[in-house]
């Protein structure tokens, strides 16, 4: 289904994985295409290993591509973000493309609070009205004021998860990957989660999603992409 | 496979704040560093990793300019520098420009400090080479750098040598950003310091990159300190750099051999 | 057939002056480069003297290369003409180059000097010379000479301004008492040897020249006349010499001279004019043989002792 002025585009994205100590070429996905239109959500789906975490991240550009095109319309004009300079990946992540996973980087001796206003405060806010905004976050996803500024590395594993969600969808972006956000939220939690996505996709943010149970997001759903495992070249 | 080069950056409205091109030192016959090119944008964090003798303590120094080039290019957007490749300044200049616009700091405080001196007064050091005569403004600077490096201000007064291997790093890191350079180096900055002490560094350091938009690079072999601190990475092997990216790109994916080994080494 | 006798000289025991012809033309070459950049350190050969290293050598070969007969010569060790040093190098030039000798800092052609400067004003004309132990001023903050000599060249005496720093952080005051740190011409910091705070100014716009030469170190460096003089101070915190402006001498009554501190047995102390020549022309008028006292850097008045 072609879609008029999409947000992103991606053509024969191809990624594998050369590992040198084994001297062997593992495949991940060969040839993926797809558009993506502004408030659009588009699930992947696949079996497990089949690649849907390492297209994120190829986006992302945590992993390197090794072909293809991914041209995203940023708020300063198209840019292909598989070959984008390592320093205009770095802005997009500031300003236009957000990632959510499960997985939280705590750091050391930064609260709680002050890790989900980092985005905000990051993109011009002031350190006050960030704080305060951060609260709010914090709230809706059910943790306990108690821990705002406590350093979340001594946090539960769902805090964490909590925290890291709310630092993540604070600042609405322009394109939104979420690798697994839900696996293991309480349901409370998934439930103020569902709510911040909807309000976001609402709101023009695009959005590519690996979901473990994609019925907790079911009517935010646009489109399917379903990846098959790729045969080794 | 062909190396994975990228394009040149679109998105970004400035000028690199740091420029080197094919930067080159020669001990002997033993090439320490070898054709290294790297651009620093204002306000990143650039980590440098790889082995003992990888040559990154050299580069370090090389762009402190207390280290002499056998080639290359180096240049700072600086007002009235940005058409000079400091590598042909002569000493003096170098000196000027190092106290004005580089802060360093060393993994032996010994190399950094005056260890008899008091702690303000190395932070004062900084402040006196650049002109300042005035005891008052001097002493006020100095507890305002050490404050901003979270040392202990009771303490100001104390001699380096009677303190702990991390109070001696905020002596350092207050000394390097006593001027508000343009440019801080950090050699190994938390190597040898007890892991909770090194957290307590690595959250200044991240403390003073989010308030003062400093840009930093930062030498290290621990991949954790460069994880929490760095934007992008250099992974250097023999004096040449064999990989750069975002930091959990090569995290993640490393591309090149050695890096691969680098990663996978880490605990 | 020429005898040889007929062209060497007279056999004699000694040079005039001890120093033979060629050293002291070396000495003096040092002196005039010295004199053309003020404050600077030129290192000289240091010959041999009779005297032992640390007692004045430098001093003595800067006075004997300048020596020549009727010349008047002062010798002073912490402002008195009778201290043993100050006798022994005295009697050794007046020995070997039969100058004259006193104890008036007006008529003396040169004086030479250790750790104090007369308080009366010299003239031009006149020549003091000071006996330096380190000429170095980066010393304390640099031991590497090689890199000391650098740092002159580069003009970089920031860190003499830590050093000061340090003394006010520890002790609430500049603590730096003698061989006060000085910038010579806006150049050269140089120490002044080891005179008190006191003495320092009295080289500012001098109108006599100062040699000040160390022999152990085979360095000499000079202040020509009406030469900038000022010592290293912040903008904030003012240089001040010695409290002895107030203190009287118990032997002259003389007051705002420099003054030495004598313990007395009962645990009080004695105040004596340090500089004995000065002290003695006074002890003279007043016992009835009045001698000239010129000007003096400092007010000095006398009070009934």
């Amino acid at each position: 289904m072609p879609v008029s002025d999409p947000v992103l585009s991606v053509q024969a994205l191809t990624k594998g994985f050369t590992v040198h100590h084994l001297s062997t070429e593992i495949a991940a996905f060969a040839d993926v295409s797809f558009d993506l239109a502004q408030g659009e959500f588009l699930l992947l789906r696949g079996p497990n290993g089949v690649g849907k975490s390492t297209l994120l991240r190829t986006l992302w550009r945590s992993c390197v591509p090794l072909g293809g095109r991914a041209v995203f319309q940023s708020s300063r004009g198209p840019v292909d973000l598989l070959r984008a300079a390592d320093v205009d990946i770095a802005w997009l992540r500031r300003n236009d493309i957000g990632f959510a996973t499960q997985f939280l980087t705590a750091r050391p001796r930064v609260s709680a609070e002050a890790l989900v206003a980092e985005p905000l405060t990051q993109s011009g806010v002031a350190l006050d009205a960030a704080l305060q905004t951060a609260r709010q976050h914090l709230h809706a996803f059910g943790v306990s004021p108690l821990l705002w500024p406590a350093y979340p590395s001594t946090f539960s594993g769902g805090e964490q998860q909590k925290v890291n969600l709310a630092r993540a969808l604070i600042v609405p972006r322009k394109l939104l990957l979420l690798d697994e956000p839900t696996a293991s939220l309480d349901a409370a939690a998934r439930q103020a989660l569902v709510a911040r996505l909807a309000a976001l996709k609402a709101a023009g943010t695009a959005m590519i999603g690996v979901f473990h149970h994609p019925e907790d997001v079911a009517h935010l759903i646009d489109r399917e992409l379903a990846l098959a495992p790729a045969v080794a070249a | 496979m062909t190396a994975f080069i990228p394009d040149a950056p679109i998105l970004i409205d400035q000028q690199p704040l740091l420029r080197v091109t094919a930067a080159r030192r020669l001990y002997g016959s033993f090439v320490a560093v070898d054709d290294v090119s790297l651009e620093v944008w204002p306000g990143e964090v650039i980590g440098i990793v790889g082995e003992s003798g990888s040559g990154k303590s050299t580069l370090l120094r090389m762009l402190n300019l207390e280290e002499p080039s056998n080639g290359g290019d180096y240049r700072l957007t600086l007002p009235g520098r940005a058409e000079q490749n400091l590598f042909d300044l002569d000493r003096f200049e170098k000196r000027a420009l190092r106290a004005r616009h580089i802060g360093i700091v060393y993994q032996n405080p010994h190399l950094g400090l005056m260890m008899h001196n008091s702690s303000s007064g190395n932070v004062a050091e900084r402040l006196v080479v650049a002109g300042e005569r005035r005891f008052a403004v001097m002493r006020r600077r100095a507890t305002g750098a050490l404050a901003a490096s979270d040392f202990p201000l009771d303490r100001k007064d104390a001699p380096p040598i009677e303190l702990s291997g991390g109070m001696q790093q905020r002596v350092q890191l207050a000394k390097a950003i006593a001027l508000e350079p343009e440019l801080l180096l950090l050699d190994e900055p938390t190597t040898g310091l007890d892991v909770s002490v090194q957290a307590l560094v690595i959250d200044t350091l991240k403390r003073l990159q989010a308030e003062r938009a400093i840009t930093m690079i930062v030498v290290s072999h621990d991949l954790g300190v460069i994880r929490t601190l760095a934007d992008r990475v250099l992974v250097m092997k023999q004096g040449r750099v064999v990989e750069q990216g975002l930091t959990d790109q090569v995290l993640h994916d490393p591309q090149h051999p050695y890096a691969q080994e680098l990663v996978h080494a880490r605990l | 057939m020429t005898r040889l006798s007929t062209l060497a000289g007279t056999w004699e025991p000694m040079s005039y002056a001890f120093l033979d012809a060629s050293a002291k033309r070396e000495v003096r070459r040092r002196m005039l480069k010295a004199l053309a950049i003020p404050g600077h350190q030129v290192p000289y050969a240091s010959r041999e003297v009779p005297i032992a290293r640390g007692w004045g050598t430098g001093g003595l070969q800067v006075t004997l290369s300048l020596l020549r007969p009727g010349l008047r010569v002062k010798v002073i060790d912490q402002g008195a003409d009778d201290s043993v040093n100050a006798v022994n190098l005295r009697r050794f030039m007046m020995r070997t180059a039969a100058v004259e000798q006193t104890t008036d800092a007006l008529e003396a052609d040169i004086i030479q000097s250790r750790h104090r400067i007369p308080e009366e004003t010299l003239a031009e004309g006149q020549i003091l010379v000071l006996q330096v132990p380190d000429p170095e001023p980066l010393r304390p903050i640099e031991p590497d000479m090689s890199t000391a000599r650098q740092m002159h060249g580069d003009a970089d005496y920031g860190r003499m301004w830590l050093m000061l720093y340090e003394q006010i952080v520890r002790s609430g005051r500049v603590t730096q008492g003698a061989a006060y740190p000085a910038m010579v011409n806006g150049r050269h910091v140089m120490t002044p040897s080891p005179i008190p705070r006191w003495d320092l100014p009295k080289l500012h716009m001098a109108r006599h020249i100062t040699f000040l030469s160390a022999g152990r170190e085979k360095r000499l460096h000079a202040v020509p006349p009406f030469t900038d003089v000022r010592p290293l101070v912040f903008d904030d915190v003012p240089f001040a010499v010695e409290d002895h402006a107030t203190l009287t001498c118990a032997k002259s009554g003389l007051r705002g001279t420099f003054m030495n501190e004598i313990p007395l047995d009962d645990g009080g102390t004695l105040y004596e004019t340090s500089d004995t020549g000065l002290a003695i022309k006074v002890l003279s008028t007043q016992g009835g043989t009045p001698q000239p006292i010129g000007t003096t850097w400092y007010p000095v008045t006398e009070t009934q002792p």
